[in-house]
């Protein structure tokens, strides 16, 4: 069927060409299929975000292998389950790259379980992409984060509300889930904060255990906050779960977002799924792309996705799109380097430009971060978030924040001769935190 | 497809009728100007309109707040109709042509001047006009501005409200009228106070009015007041400084006072929602002995009974959805009876008097539940509406209550009381009373204890699902709803004593109230981990609890 179709696209071309490719293609398609791992949590508490990203890889292996495959060799797709659960992450990832001898993972989702496989991909030597926003401070051989850095969300968000167009914001509560994303970023956005001259006075801190369910106290005291006569917001790193019982309490406590905006990092499409919207109409949500976004790359892939998985309500978000990416950049490599040895891939992956599907390219940078738009929105009434402001350009990942004591003399760059990803450019050395 | 084509014919002819009415209006328009001066106004004025709507068709955010300016300003009997569009999402525009039409639910259109109906040639190339947080407190402003002369005082009152958190001057002329011509005092009070609030902070007015506005603000004396009195100190000078910095402290030192209160309620409130976690499991782990793993999952399945009863409302009566609620109490008491009254046959008789296996069997079958529902549901959050009267809060005194927290804690004082009732003043009560204290001296009596069994357990799942309704008013109603309360409930349980229902409410109430109180002082994660550390050195001095069963019972 395939061959079929190609045949006869290149018939229509020059036919003496067609059948040299037709015939090499024949050769190559006859070896092993490449493998390619999908770590993501099909079970457990992660299950709720973690499905819908081994949906879209299984979609996107599919496409791929529609176009011809790469290399002439079709792709083959490796599910694996850990379960929510971090030390089984490690486990079947190391069941990814030496039984399933897997080309590269796509995989992980929180913090902690990336943190659970560094060791496994550092040592069996293979190639990770994570598509997940996260704290940075960090930048592994081994590894390609597709995600959003701090600087690349969390700074542009804060800029942006302070901004005329935001509100002019002079008073700020940092509130976040008691774990390592929230705590780093919010150090460095309270160092951020700081160096634009907000005084201490202005700024609140507040963290709550995971799954948080009671916010009464806390809107209270946010509201309390927020009428001492200047304008106020919230800076919101609140994970998962909490965010309806939070987003609940603030629309029943009536606080409107013309009064005291909140702008999130990790609510996306998905878990507004599972609120009535209509009192958060205004509240912000900041990440690289929202499934509202105008244009002609994102309406064939959200149609796309909406076939694929036989659903026409199935929300989009910057998870799957940071996937999209990866999955594109990493072909490009292959096809660049010529195979698919983790070794020569890496190297490859440097410079590699896909599109983004918010209308630009995004290019894998030296410190295997990515470059990358950064959309603010606000929540619709209909569960939909609208971008009212972006950045002009693409912004690079700062993956050792500048505004953190241990890391701003540190660089990553992972081309020869450097091949580093904790230089300390003090120092000159090459080590140190996070090694 | 031919009704396409005589659509399209129609709205043809339609557009050269419309054409030809605006040449015959143009042409006495002209006769008009020809012969009458006082027209040169009513241009001028069109013109004004024609540029904020012109204005909304520009996708500029800082623009479209201007047009709302410029259109208020035209006193355009049409204004507000038109923000009411933009304030629904139903202002659109033509990005090539630059018109402005108001959208109504049927994808029909309107000018925005003279309301009539008109043609769009292709409506699909419309763009709605976007609005972000600054334009919608301009939009909300300028709306309170023009309601408050609305036939209805609700919404005079909240146009008041409006005009209080925006103190826009502009509003000022509007306001005096509207004070001069309100009847009701509440809504004249309210109008009052915007007034002083605008007042207060004008340098522009004199020194008494601006006194007189600050003692207005002061008796108003909630948390918006006291921002505006603090921002007022820091800005003016003299008598009105010292004024706002005095009134602005002394509404804090009120407010201090009241939130010891505040902090009361809001333990009362957590704790009901742990008596309500707990309750069901005071009846099957503690007065059935059975250590029930799955009983977090009874809640999670009343929460999604309550999702499945909302969804038929919705599809078949929504006239309904206010009563939902209610309509969902029973049923999932019923739904999570019989699913507990089905776990009791099918596993948990084999292994009464074998703690351990029992612990590992609903261990497991708690993750069954969770994996069967979201694998039906699906893996995302659902949602649960809030019926009307379960929205929103009020204030009482210097407290902000939630009116859905308080009916939660009406309802697990219910439930508890009706719980009491069953067991104490019926024969199935006295029955599972008996079964529970002496087994065998009951069976003796000639009480089938197997079926008491099976209906105590019952029982106390369908209270467990009573509580999912309640939960899923403030919590996400997802597959892991349930694993969030199961620790809360058992440390209730066993806290109060086990085997005695009053010691499970006693110990809720106790838990919710200390951890408020903890929090705004040591905050959230470590007051939790204080109470942790609180039970566990309270159960090693009392290991049965609070409230000790004593004699035989105790051994049984």
């Amino acid at each position: 069927m395939m061959i079929s179709r190609r045949a006869m696209l290149q018939a229509t071309g020059a036919a003496i060409g067609g059948a040299a490719v037709l015939t090499a293609f024949e050769a190559s398609a006859a070896g092993e299929p490449i493998k390619v791992g999908i770590l993501h949590s099909l079970s457990g508490t992660m299950a709720i975000s973690e499905t819908t990203l081994k949906d879209v890889m299984l979609m996107l292996i599919e496409d791929q292998n529609k176009k011809g495959g790469v290399l002439g060799r079709k792709l083959e797709a490796v599910v694996v389950d850990p379960a929510s659960d971090w030390p089984l992450f490690a486990e079947k990832a190391r069941e990814l790259i030496s039984k399933d001898k897997v080309a590269a993972v796509f995989g992980c989702w929180t913090s902690v379980s990336r943190k659970s496989v560094l060791p496994v991909f550092e040592e069996l030597n293979s190639i990770l992409f994570y598509p997940v926003q996260y704290e940075g401070e960090e930048s592994q051989r081994n590894v390609f984060y597709t995600g959003a850095a701090p600087n690349q969300q969390a700074i542009p968000a804060v800029d942006y509300l302070m901004s005329k167009d935001g509100g002019s914001v002079k008073r700020w509560v940092l509130a976040g889930t008691d774990y390592v994303y929230p705590r780093t970023t919010n150090k460095i956005l309270e160092a951020y904060l700081k160096a634009k001259g907000v005084d201490d006075a202005d700024i609140m801190i507040n963290y709550t255990p995971f799954g948080h369910s009671d916010w009464q106290t806390i809107v209270a005291d946010i509201k309390k906050f927020g009428s001492a006569g200047k304008k106020t917001a919230v800076v919101s790193t609140i994970n998962g779960d909490a965010n309806v019982p939070f987003y609940k309490q603030l629309g029943n406590a009536g606080i409107k977002a013309t009064d005291i905006p909140v702008v999130a990092f990790s609510v996306g499409e998905e878990e507004l799924a599972g609120l009535d919207t209509k009192p958060l109409v205004g509240h912000l949500a900041a990440w690289n792309y929202f499934e509202s976004v105008d244009n002609k790359d994102n309406k064939a892939f959200i149609k796309r996705w909406h076939d694929f998985t036989k659903n026409p309500k199935r929300t989009t978000n910057d998870p799957m799109e940071a996937h999209y990416i990866g999955f594109n950049m990493w072909i490009k490599a292959i096809e660049k380097a010529g195979t698919t040895d983790a070794d020569a891939v890496i190297d490859a992956m440097i410079g590699v430009a896909a599109p983004n599907l918010t209308g630009g390219e995004s290019t894998m940078m030296p410190n295997h971060h990515i470059t990358k738009p950064v959309l603010i929105g606000e929540i619709q009434a209909n569960g939909q978030i609208s971008t009212v402001w972006q950045t002009p350009g693409t912004v690079v990942a700062n993956e050792w924040s500048p505004y953190l004591e241990g890391s701003k003399d540190l660089i990553a760059d992972w081309r020869k001769p450097m091949s580093c990803g904790n230089f300390n450019v003090k120092t000159g050395k090459c080590g140190g935190k996070g090694a | 497809m031919l009704e396409k084509v005589n659509k399209r014919e129609a709205r043809n002819r339609e557009g050269i009728s419309v054409r030809a009415r605006r040449i015959v209006l143009q042409l006495a328009f002209a006769l008009f100007a020809a012969t009458l001066l006082a027209s040169f106004a009513s241009s001028a004025r069109a013109d004004a309109f024609d540029d904020a709507m012109a204005g909304f068709a520009t996708d500029k955010f800082p623009e479209i707040e201007q047009a709302i300016g410029d259109l208020v300003a035209t006193g355009a009997p049409s204004a507000p109709a038109i923000l009411d569009a933009l304030a629904g999402n139903r202002l659109m525009f033509d990005p090539d042509e630059g018109k402005v039409y108001i959208a109504n639910d049927n994808d029909e259109y309107f000018d925005p001047r003279t309301g009539e109906k008109v043609a769009v040639e292709s409506p699909d190339d419309l763009k709605k006009v976007r609005l972000n947080n600054a334009v919608r407190a301009a939009l909300q402003a300028a709306q309170g501005a023009m309601s408050l002369m609305a036939p209805d005082p609700a919404r005079r009152l909240s146009s008041a409200n409006e005009i209080f958190k925006s103190r826009d001057p502009a509003a000022l002329p509007q306001l005096d009228a509207a004070i001069a011509a309100e009847k009701s005092p509440g809504v004249k009070r309210a109008l009052g106070e915007a007034r002083a609030a605008i007042v207060a902070g004008d340098s522009a007015t004199p020194e008494a009015e601006r006194l007189a506005a600050v003692e207005t603000l002061k008796s108003r004396g909630d948390q918006d007041s006291a921002g505006i009195l603090t921002n007022i100190a820091s800005s003016a000078t003299g008598r009105v400084k010292a004024a706002a910095s005095a009134a602005s402290g002394a509404i804090q030192a009120r407010l201090a006072l009241w939130s010891n209160v505040q902090n009361v309620f809001y333990g009362l409130s957590l704790g009901s929602v742990l008596l309500l976690a707990a309750i069901g499991l005071a009846i099957t782990f503690g007065v059935m002995g059975v250590i029930n793993m799955a009983h977090g999952e009874m809640v999670m399945l009343g929460a999604y009974v309550t999702f499945a009863t909302q969804q038929a409302i919705r599809a078949w009566a929504p006239g309904l959805f206010d009563y939902s609620l209610l309509i969902a109490v029973p049923l999932a008491f019923v739904a999570t009876g019989l699913v507990g009254v089905a776990i009791e046959r099918s596993i948990i008789r084999f292994l009464y008097g074998r703690p351990l296996e029992t612990l590992l069997a609903t261990f497991g079958l708690s993750l069954l539940l969770q994996q069967a529902v979201r694998t039906a549901f699906g893996a995302n959050n659902r949602e649960v509406g809030a019926p009307a009267f379960m929205a929103g809060s009020f204030d009482f005194g210097g407290v902000a209550i939630t009116s859905g927290r308080l009916w939660i804690i009406v309802f697990a004082l219910a439930v508890f009381f009706a719980l009491q009732l069953v067991l104490r003043a019926t024969p199935f009560g006295l029955r599972v009373r008996a079964v529970t204290q002496n087994r065998r001296m009951a069976s003796a009596m000639g009480i089938d204890t197997n079926r008491v069994d099976a209906l105590a357990f019952g029982l106390g799942s369908g209270i467990a699902g009573m509580a999912g309704v309640a939960l899923s008013q403030i919590d996400n109603v997802s597959p892991n709803l349930g694993q969030s309360y199961i620790i809360d409930s058992f440390l209730v349980v066993v806290f109060g004593g086990v085997g005695n229902l009053w010691g499970t409410l006693v110990a809720a109430l106790t838990l919710g109230i200390a951890n408020k109180l903890l929090e705004p002082l040591i905050g959230a994660v470590l007051g939790k981990i204080a109470m942790l550390v609180f039970i566990i050195l309270f159960i090693q001095k009392r290991p049965r609890g609070l409230f000790a069963l004593k004699g035989r019972a105790v051994e049984a």
